[in-house]
């Protein structure tokens, strides 16, 4: 049985197994590649996207559970937004691996919180690791796309 | 190509394992499943029920005894919710320290005590709380406390064709405290080092009328720590004596040495956590 789905708000119909990974569907069928493999265990969140609007890691999620559900990878952000532009301003990517899932789990934390507090945006990020900026940039480019300082 | 069913409601789920009971596996949020099949590929189960579409066992239900908890409702859900953070903040707690956003935003409570590992940071709140268990089999359901689910490394109670379905758990005595602390290297992510729960009842006159803890990471299972409680019964905290709950703190658990801590660290967190618990809040420490 297909499993049908709607991605980045296109319709799509996977025909995968359903123990599959979410995170080889978006890749390899869809290809999708600005959703990374870095750990495949849940660890590092280079593979977050959203479904049905909640962060989660697509390495965890099997496709049997994704019928009828709404996916927004990285693609299926705007081009040009804040975030994006607080992301160049500050310096918060140097290799980009873990940029689509600091990018989504920021998505994630804004359209809950509008204007984090540093605790907050340490939180909505705990589940993604990056091994280049130290995460001072990353943090500063979020709070300047929420219109908060920059100075974190 | 495997096999994958996903039901809307127990019945036909509870119908399908009795049919079938050996093959399946049962999946909720996945996120020990997941990282499971991956990593041992050749352990991939063919027939998957996959129970994350059972209405009853979503949601949380406020009662007149207490509060009833869908065994598929998620980390996240349970954290956030009004009435678990009034009344049961530590399971409010225990939940928002189990890994990160998106592992709470889709595990679930039920996936984290069945998969029983003996770090399952949820156990300690549930059994502090006495939480009792609602197990469903196509015959009927059946009732068990937590605290007799655990029965061994990785074993617990689920019997064949059963499913846990809910978490029932009452409200606190009135003039309870509690006491929830998880010690780890990192705050979120880290699988925990030692975990503690606790539940003490004290009346007007500073007595203890009952104790309950739950603490992970220190046995094969989660556990309570029944020769503590006994010892603390009746007793004023002024008269408790360190040594005497050391001691049986050393009683009660089984700390192994892994990768994360060696026995001695665990028994020596696990006796300061359960004295920190104890005492917290009271000016009359006893010094032995
Ligand atoms: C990166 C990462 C970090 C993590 N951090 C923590 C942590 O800090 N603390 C912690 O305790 N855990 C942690 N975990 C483990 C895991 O997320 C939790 O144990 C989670 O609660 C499991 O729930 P689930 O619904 O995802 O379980 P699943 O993976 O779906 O299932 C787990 C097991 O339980 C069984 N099962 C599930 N539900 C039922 C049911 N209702 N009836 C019968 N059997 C059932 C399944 O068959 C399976 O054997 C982490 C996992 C990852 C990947
Ligand atoms: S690849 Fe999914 S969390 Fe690391
Ligand atoms: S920019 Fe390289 S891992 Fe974050």
């Amino acid at each position: 049985m297909p499993t049908t789905m709607r991605i980045n708000g296109k319709a799509f119909q996977s025909s995968s197994a359903p123990n599959a990974r979410l995170l080889d569907v978006l890749r390899n069928e869809c290809d999708l590649k600005g959703t990374k493999e870095g750990c495949g265990e849940g660890e590092c969140g280079a593979c977050a996207v959203l479904v049905n609007g909640k962060l989660v890691n697509s390495c965890l999620v099997p496709l049997g559970q994704m019928e009828q559900a709404e996916i927004t990878t990285v693609e299926g952000l705007p081009e040009d937004s804040a975030l994006a532009r607080a992301f160049v301003q500050c310096g918060a990517t140097q290799c980009g691996i873990c940029t689509p899932g600091m990018m989504l789990a920021a998505t994630a934390l804004l359209m809950e919180h509008a204007n984090p507090t540093l605790e907050e945006i340490r939180w909505g990020l705990s589940g993604n690791l990056c091994r280049c900026t130290g995460y001072g940039r990353i943090y500063a480019a979020i709070a300047q796309a929420a219109g908060g300082s920059a100075d974190v | 190509m495997s096999e994958w069913t996903r039901p809307r409601h127990l019945p036909e789920a509870l119908e399908i394992l009795a049919a079938a009971p050996g093959p399946y596996r049962v999946i909720s949020g996945g996120t020990d499943l997941m990282v499971e099949s991956h990593l041992a590929p050749e352990r991939r189960p063919e027939s998957w029920l996959d129970i994350s579409g059972l209405q009853e066992l979503q949601g949380l239900q406020i009662t007149e005894e207490g509060i009833r908890i869908g065994a598929a409702t998620s980390l996240e859900a349970i954290r956030r919710h009004a009435e678990v953070v009034a009344h049961w903040p530590m399971l409010a707690a225990s939940a928002a320290v189990t890994g990160a956003p998106p592992i709470q935003n889709r595990a679930t409570l039920g996936g984290n005590v069945c998969n029983a590992s003996p770090a399952a940071d949820n156990a300690p709140a549930l059994l502090a709380y006495g939480a009792r268990l609602e197990i469903a089999h196509h015959r009927g359901s059946r009732w068990l406390p937590y605290g007799d689910f655990h029965q061994g490394y990785r074993k617990t109670a689920l019997q064949a064709g059963e499913l846990l379905s809910a978490f029932w758990i009452p409200y606190p005595p009135k003039h309870s405290r509690g006491y929830f602390r998880k010690v780890g290297t990192r705050a979120a992510q880290a699988i925990a080092k030692v975990s503690i729960a606790a539940l003490i009842e004290e009346d007007s006159d500073g007595m203890i009328q009952s104790a309950r803890f739950g603490m992970a990471s220190v046995a094969a299972t989660p556990c309570t720590l029944p020769s503590v409680s006994q010892y603390l019964l009746g007793r004023a905290l002024r008269d408790i004596a360190d040594a005497q709950v050391r001691q049986r703190v050393g009683q009660d658990i089984a700390p192994i040495q892994d990768i994360r801590s060696t026995t001695e660290y665990r028994l020596e967190i696990a006796s300061r956590l359960v004295l920190e618990a104890i005492h917290r809040r009271s000016e009359s420490k006893k010094e032995d």
